[in-house]
């Protein structure tokens, strides 16, 4: 196996005292490309936060030592983002120049030609003049995955890229992921979709609160797994007593 | 003819205490424009409103230390209106009460504190003054406030603007890139506050947010980028500082509400007229386009 580009060691995330993540353990290889699946509740977005610094670990280690903040990208659920802002498609695409510009460093012509190849390269020609309010939800998360493009990041942490998002458009974005994996790039995406998982996701994780699986895709997506999976508990329970197991 | 346009320069021509006015409007204008488009883009259009009437208190004391005195005043007003927006926010962040009734909380402790204090303290005219603003009383010195105020207000924005509209458009994305818009979210507040200190003793503390609120609700109808959308929100307060001063001279009305329903007017010809999303252009049959 490679090295791993992110480790977790024991790690629980709570909301509230309840884990969301339950003691788990393992590691992301360096430049693989990992699902990860589960049902409702399971902690997936958690789990992503918990990487991103957003949410705070109760127990456990997060380690991605080699890399830096800017070397990760993160792609959350659409939901958190104000779609009737008056912004231009090009403008969202250059805030993916963040790490090269920041707050007041000037957009250079070069900078603007990467944007306009990363719009290109999502099939979006043409569409750098338009209020992002005028696109289709495919669309934008089209846009969405140009600003990574121009991240140019180590880490790509993808939190349910394809919900809700065309057939065209998933396939045309599931190539962009390979291109990223070819390119020896680490990338973790939360999905639903079990057959997309099988047919484009060598690695997989399956969560519920605690890891029920890791590892090659095959041997981790069967019935059997599946059936544990399905048997965590979505609801809280409020008397649960505080758990047992070492920290 | 000549008469009619002799109207609109002649009282600026004539009287100095106009002069001032019209040049307060143009600053407070300039600053209160670019801040109302960002408050409304926030979503935070009520909150403007709630800092206003959150300055009082600290304006009442500043009267009853130092009598009608608008450092005193606008320094007590800072003050009153910085401390409501730290402690809202700070109640958000610890408690994750939302943010809009963690400020109607902390506003209306404020505003029935200034209240009480002004009622105790002043007479009613003062509460006037408070109230509703003088703006054809405004003073060299209280003009170099507003100026100060918003030429602060531009190069602030203009420092700030990127991660500014990050945080309001995309905050998941900055916190990533980045580290939490806090600091700007805050740095943002004082700009507000401060505007309002500005407006509030030219304007009244009630009225002063008029000019922040209804050009930028206006400006919406025109423009569809944030920095075009400034532009239109800070032409549409000047103009409507201009001709609701003018108004108030030739019909002889109060100064400050002559001017928020100039604006207020632009505001509903703005829905009206305005390209985008206007009525007329929503509800005209149009050709569309080829494909």
């Amino acid at each position: 196996m490679n090295t791993a580009a992110l480790s977790l060691n024991n790690l629980t995330v709570c909301y509230d005292r309840h884990p969301a993540v339950h003691h788990l353990s393992g590691a992301f290889a360096s430049g693989s490309l990992t699902a990860i699946v589960g049902p409702n509740g399971a902690g997936k977005s958690t789990l992503l936060k918990a990487i991103m610094g957003l949410l705070p670990a109760t127990t456990g280690r997060i380690d991605h030592a080699a890399l830096a903040r800017s070397d990760i990208a993160y792609l959350p659920q659409q939901a958190q983002i104000d779609r009737q802002f008056p912004i231009t498609v090009l403008d969202v695409v250059l805030l993916g120049h963040w790490r090269r510009i920041g707050a007041l460093r000037a957009v250079t012509a070069e900078l603007r030609a990467k944007a306009v190849a990363a719009l290109a390269a999502v099939e979006l020609n043409d569409f750098q003049r338009r209020p992002i309010r005028s696109l289709s939800a495919g669309q934008f998360q089209r846009v969405l995955f140009a600003r990574m493009l121009l991240q140019d990041a180590r880490l790509i942490l993808l939190d349910e890229p394809f919900t809700a998002i065309d057939a065209r458009t998933t396939a045309d974005l599931l190539d962009v992921v390979r291109a990223w994996h070819a390119e020896r790039r680490t990338v973790i995406a939360v999905l639903h979709d079990l057959e997309q998982v099988r047919a484009h996701f060598p690695e997989t994780l399956l969560l519920a609160r605690s890891g029920i699986a890791w590892g090659r895709t095959a041997q981790v997506l069967t019935p059997d797994n599946l059936r544990r999976a399905r048997q965590m508990a979505e609801a809280w329970d409020e008397s649960a007593p505080p758990c047992a197991v070492d920290p | 003819m000549s008469g009619w346009i002799d109207g609109l320069f002649a009282p600026f021509v004539e009287f100095s205490f106009m002069r001032r006015a019209l040049v307060a409007c143009l600053a407070l204008g300039l600053g209160c424009g670019p801040v109302g488009v960002l408050l409304t883009l926030r979503r935070m259009s009520l909150m403007g409103d709630a800092l206003s009437h959150a300055v009082l208190p600290g304006a009442a004391i500043g009267f009853l230390i130092a009598g009608f005195s608008l450092t005193a005043m606008s320094l007590g007003g800072f003050a009153a209106g910085v401390t409501v927006a730290l402690l809202a926010g700070l109640v958000t962040r610890f408690t994750g009460q939302r943010e809009d009734a963690s400020f109607a909380a902390f506003y209306l402790i404020s505003l029935a504190l200034g209240v009480l204090i002004v009622s105790t303290r002043g007479s009613s005219v003062d509460l006037l003054h408070v109230l509703f603003g003088t703006i054809l009383a405004v003073d060299d010195a209280s003009l170099l406030l507003v100026a100060s105020i918003a030429s602060l207000t531009l190069l602030t924005l203009a420092l700030i603007y990127r991660p500014l509209i990050v945080e309001c458009f995309d905050p998941g994305f900055l916190q990533s890139v980045q580290a939490r818009g806090t600091a700007y979210h805050l740095a943002f507040l004082i700009l507000v506050v401060l505007n309002l200190v500005a407006g509030f003793q030219a304007l009244g503390t009630l009225m002063a947010v008029g000019l922040m609120m209804l050009p930028a609700a206006a400006a919406r109808f025109w423009a569809q980028e944030v920095w075009s959308m400034a532009a239109v929100a800070a032409g549409i307060a000047v103009l409507s500082g201009y001709l609701g001063l003018l108004l108030s001279y030739h019909h002889d009305l109060p100064s400050g509400p002559a001017i928020i329903l100039t604006a207020g007017m632009a505001y509903l010809l703005s829905i009206t007229l305005g390209p985008r999303d206007g009525l007329i252009v929503r509800f005209l049959p149009r050709q569309h386009l080829q494909t």
